[in-house]
């Protein structure tokens, strides 16, 4: 698909894991990043602190770190009156994290991160199947000249969404990777199943390198979708980037309670899970990754965990079930209309 | 099969049917026949209130359950939400003739930096679902909106929405600010949006964190109810 073969690929097939990156909006934010601004907006007007927020996850032993980039479409840089600098913040996000992964010393991917558009996709919503890929496209092409090895799109809901920015990294010429959130009842806010994402990524014309769950509700439930993904015997890598605990409101800021050791816990078991990129997601700082890193050098894979062991070492589901189950509806239904 | 199905005619309906009827096509989104039932029930010398009560919010709470039970989703919300107001804007000129009790006001938005708005527009029409008078001030709201908006509306309740762990401190800004002008006190403030939980809203000072659109009209009436009881004793 892409026009050169890329480090993640090389990576993918010579390693039995990879240590993705934590947090950006709560590492940003412990630089002095204000709620309710533009993150994409330090790439020109802070570039250290971008530079030191990657920094961060590499010197904590991560092999790949997101862009920040996340919001950096035109539709959500609109609200900042942005709009016409997508090319500019998406270069430069991948320019900054291109320097940091060249003087690593050791190889780290650099990937574009690519965040959902906030806007509904037609039939339900008003955002065009083309408008997306305009937009995704867009962004896709300001990462790639600014040297991301793959793109990477993130906490995404709804099916359309993720096969707009599959066919945007196509008309790119990227390889990329791709993860959906699973936050409501075990199912994506647009009610995706895990089963439903393995489908629809193995159905797509170009598919992923590696997919997977982001961000969602706690580390017990992300693992819990993991399990839901291997059961459908994927042929595609998995991906988990779960976020480190419960957010809490400290002292003017998000706190999240997931400590180091319970990171490392959650990373362990990601694996044994059978995800082969794992990561954190919001409240995941570099202490949590040096956690994650150790623990993945040092514990020897234990099988694949039951929803029990998840249970225990990390905390209750947040939910009954994954989502995958024929619920039975309030109300039993009369005739339905063809 | 389908046949018979597509042959369901909503005036030959009696009236008890008929709603059934309309709490079916809710569920499953149908706009015009939502309107159409509306019409027969008006024809029937319905009350524009009892319309609304019986058949819309009846068939709306059967969503708001379904929704909240993980049975239904987003998309299907959506649709069941956009039928609604295809009954509600028949009813909302003949309600505000009729006199008809007004449940509450709520002024609502996604704060600032926030694009999102499913989740607002959702609470948005589950409320006016259940009888609230709702202003919506969309997305990106700078302290100063919801501000000017609490003056000039003067709800019962001011609801915040964050999809986003970057926004969701702004609404702490603005409860703060409303603590400044010494008016946090007036309106009851609800907040609600995937990061976060009920431990955030009360460290922020909210009255209630609401999971979905079923729990914020839920706690809203509860609220409301509340604060006529305080204000009658």
């Amino acid at each position: 698909m892409a026009d050169t073969p890329n480090l993640l690929s090389d990576l993918l097939a010579k390693r039995d894991w990879l240590l993705a990156d934590g947090a950006t909006g709560t590492n940003l934010f412990d630089m002095g990043l204000m709620s309710g601004d533009a993150p994409e907006l330090w790439n020109v007007d802070a570039p250290d602190k971008i530079r030191a927020l990657y920094r961060g996850a590499v010197d904590a032993g991560s092999d790949l770190f997101l862009t920040n980039s996340f919001g950096a479409n035109a539709s959500r840089l609109k609200l900042h009156d942005a709009q016409d600098r997508v090319q500019e913040l998406n270069r430069i996000a991948a320019e900054l994290g291109r320097e940091v992964a060249d003087s690593a010393g050791r190889p780290v991917v650099v990937a574009g991160s690519v965040g959902p558009t906030g806007e509904i996709m037609e039939p339900v919503g008003s955002l065009s199947h083309s408008a997306a890929v305009e937009m995704f496209h867009e962004q896709a092409e300001g990462l790639k000249a600014g040297g991301a090895d793959v793109l990477w799109v993130e906490t995404i809901s709804a099916p359309e969404e993720f096969r707009a920015a599959a066919e945007a990294f196509a008309l790119a010429g990227m390889d990329w990777c791709g993860t959906m959130s699973f936050d409501t009842a075990g199912r994506t806010m647009m009610g995706v199943t895990a089963a439903d994402m393995v489908a629809l990524v193995q159905g797509l014309p170009n598919p992923p390198l590696a997919f997977g769950a982001n961000c969602g509700t706690g580390a017990s439930d992300l693992l819990r979708t993991l399990l839901s993904f291997g059961a459908q015997s994927p042929e595609i890598p998995m991906i988990s980037k779960g976020n480190a605990g419960i957010p809490k409101y400290v002292d003017g800021h998000i706190h999240y309670d997931g400590t180091p050791d319970l990171m490392a816990d959650y990373a362990v078991l990601a694996r044994d899970c059978g995800a082969k990129i794992i990561g954190g997601c919001c409240g995941t700082k570099p202490e949590h990754l040096r956690a994650m890193r150790e623990a993945l050098e040092t514990r020897p894979a234990n099988g694949t965990p039951t929803l029990e062991q998840i249970v225990e070492a990390l905390g209750p589901f947040t939910s009954d079930s994954d989502g995958s189950g024929e619920a039975t509806p309030t109300r039993k239904r009369r005739r339905r209309r063809a | 099969m389908s046949d018979e199905e597509d042959d369901i005619i909503l005036s030959e309906l009696d009236d008890e049917e008929l709603v059934q009827q309309m709490f079916d096509d809710l569920y499953d989104g149908l706009k015009e026949e939502i309107e159409e039932g509306v019409n027969i029930l008006l024809e029937r010398d319905w009350a524009p209130y009892r319309i609304l009560t019986e058949a819309l919010v009846g068939g709306m709470t059967i969503v708001g359950k379904d929704f909240r039970d993980g049975i239904l989703f987003v998309p299907e919300v959506l649709l069941a939400a956009n039928a609604m107001k295809g009954g509600m804007a028949i009813l909302k000129p003949l309600l505000a003739e009729t006199g008809a009790p007004r449940v509450g006001k709520m002024v609502i938005g996604t704060v600032k930096g926030d694009i999102h708005d499913i989740g607002k527009n959702l609470v948005s029409m589950m409320m006016e679902g259940a009888g609230f008078e709702v202003v919506d001030l969309g997305i990106n709201n700078p302290v100063e909106s919801y501000m000017e908006a609490l003056e000039a509306e003067e709800p019962d309740i001011l609801g915040m929405s964050a999809l986003l762990t970057t926004t969701m401190p702004y609404m702490k800004v603005v409860i703060d600010t409303m603590v400044e002008q010494g008016k946090r006190d007036d309106y009851i403030v609800l907040v609600g949006g995937a990061p976060l939980n009920e431990e955030f809203g009360k460290a922020i000072g909210a009255d209630a964190y609401c999971r979905d659109a079923a729990v914020a009209v839920e706690t809203a009436k509860e609220f409301v109810s509340r604060k006529h009881n305080q204000l009658a004793g």
